[in-house]
């Protein structure tokens, strides 16, 4: 038997359907809904087609639990398609299924939300430290984030095609394993020029009465980075943030 | 508010739905959202900066599945609506964008927790009838999750905008001495927030934090030169 192949106008709905992944996510089913609304087009091409026994029972099965990252769900949503395409037994792409949860969300954490979006977020703030306009700096983000996030899902759904039961390889390969340790490291230089020049932008928005001010509170937000990294998650910044300027905004008004 | 109500809300829920719905492109971010508020409002440069402050405030909490984070996108759509929205934008405007931004973030965080139980319990019930074959529920549960990820957005960001359009002039304008002190602070706050927060993610390897001290006191020299 041939292997099965996915047409461009069924790859590109997909495509299109995977960036609502999570359109109905929640606490019973998370992404599995997005799962099964994403194979849809796929599935179509099953015997009988839309209306016939395979794909109803295939729609059920994969609208079930379902866990990962996203954009690393594209990888699963290819793989799905493959195994659904080719026959294989329920039994088995259920286990499948509950096999690629943990992995897929753990590299999609790792990769984007603490390597990739810290780093274009610090791009972008750079760009405003040196006076980028508000289109430049908010234009950067964008287009940098989303080459970024439009590759991998679209890597994703072709790789996870192809692969089938071998996908594991894929997450395997040393780029993958490497990638979020050097996006990372690029984040970290990146916002050690970025914070300063972001910092000084904004504060420059108004005069300040004297220069030992700037220097006390450079020194005072120094000492609170060090304080919340030794706190290690259990004070949050942005309730703290918001706490001071409540505060200091309600003595002010009185 | 030069702007009226309606295209600020609907911009809020269009990015209320891109931190999670559709299509997570991270237009939500604040340094994204917050310029276009500012845009809409009349003042782009003023929506940069309190998006530039709240995208520094919102590096700590990152939207990592099923946790409870605060949603910094219809909140960033307040903080930049309401830093140019009263033109010629004061100090005391962009700080006060800023301390509404981060409690409509908490707000959105709740709203959201709320929005994934009610798709839950919807879910619930459509699964026996999707097992017995209505497979067109999926669509109809993805459409549904949608709209009412659309309509939080919208209605925290319309609800917040009408209490701070009466409440900021007046506010803003008693607080006008201290605004340098304000924005010192919103400003050291962010820098501390952000570095902590890339601290933690970054990976623990001592020639990187070298090159980031580096770079670091580079970036100071040029601030401090420029």
């Amino acid at each position: 038997m041939s292997a099965p192949t996915l047409p461009r106008v069924t790859r590109l709905a997909m495509f299109l359907r995977l960036l609502a992944v999570q359109g109905s996510w929640n606490y019973e089913t998370m992404l599995g809904n997005g799962i099964a609304f994403a194979l849809e087009p796929a599935l179509r091409r099953l015997p009988g087609g839309a209306s016939g026994d395979a794909y109803r029972a295939a729609m059920a099965r994969e609208a079930r639990y379902f866990n990962s990252h996203p954009y690393t769900a594209a990888l699963a949503v290819g793989a799905l398609a493959r195994l659904e395409l080719d026959g294989e037994p329920a039994d088995r792409i259920e286990r499948f299924r509950s096999a690629l949860c943990g992995p897929l969300g753990s590299v999609g954490d790792q990769l984007v939300w603490a390597g990739w979006l810290p780093f274009c977020a610090m791009l972008a703030l750079f760009a405003f430290g040196l006076g980028a306009s508000p289109m430049l700096a908010a234009g950067l983000f964008v287009a940098v984030y989303n080459v970024g996030h439009v590759w991998l899902c679209a890597w994703g759904l072709g790789a996870g095609f192809s692969g089938g039961l071998r996908v594991a390889a894929a997450l395997g390969s040393p780029a993958f394993r490497q990638a979020p340790q050097r996006i990372g490291a690029f984040g970290l230089v990146v916002g050690g020029a970025a914070i300063p020049l972001a910092a000084k932008r904004l504060a420059t928005t108004v005069f300040c009465p004297n220069v030992w001010w700037a220097v006390a509170f450079a020194a005072g937000a120094a000492g609170l980075a060090i304080a919340l990294v030794r706190a290690r998650g259990r004070v949050q910044g942005w309730h703290v943030a918001l706490g001071l300027l409540v505060l200091v905004t309600a003595v002010g008004a009185w | 508010m030069s702007a009226t109500l309606l295209p600020i809300a609907a911009l809020g829920g269009l990015v209320g739905m891109d931190v999670v719905s559709f299509p997570q492109a991270m237009w939500s971010r604040p340094i994204v959202a917050a310029t276009l508020a500012g845009a809409l409002s009349g003042d782009a440069r003023a929506g940069l900066l309190a998006g530039a402050a709240l995208e520094m405030l919102a590096m700590e909490t990152l939207p990592v599945g099923a946790s409870r984070y605060p949603e910094w996108g219809s909140a960033s759509v307040v903080g930049g609506a309401v830093a140019a929205g009263f033109p010629p934008m004061s100090a005391g405007d962009l700080v006060l964008g800023a301390i509404a931004a981060l409690g409509t973030a908490w707000l959105g965080g709740w709203s959201m927790y709320a929005l994934r139980r009610m798709n839950g319990a919807w879910s619930l019930r459509a699964r026996a009838r999707l097992e017995g074959g209505h497979t067109r529920l999926v669509d109809a549960l993805q459409l549904r999750g949608l709209s009412a990820d659309f309509l939080r957005g919208a209605v925290l960001t319309a609800g917040v905008l009408a209490i701070a359009r009466p409440v900021v002039p007046a506010l803003a304008e008693r607080i006008a001495a201290s605004n340098w002190l304000l924005v010192f602070l919103l400003a050291a706050l962010g820098a501390a927030v952000a570095a902590s927060a890339l601290w933690r993610l970054a990976p623990a390897v001592a020639r990187v934090r070298w090159y980031a001290a580096i770079a670091c006191a580079a970036a100071i020299a040029v601030a401090v030169s420029r």
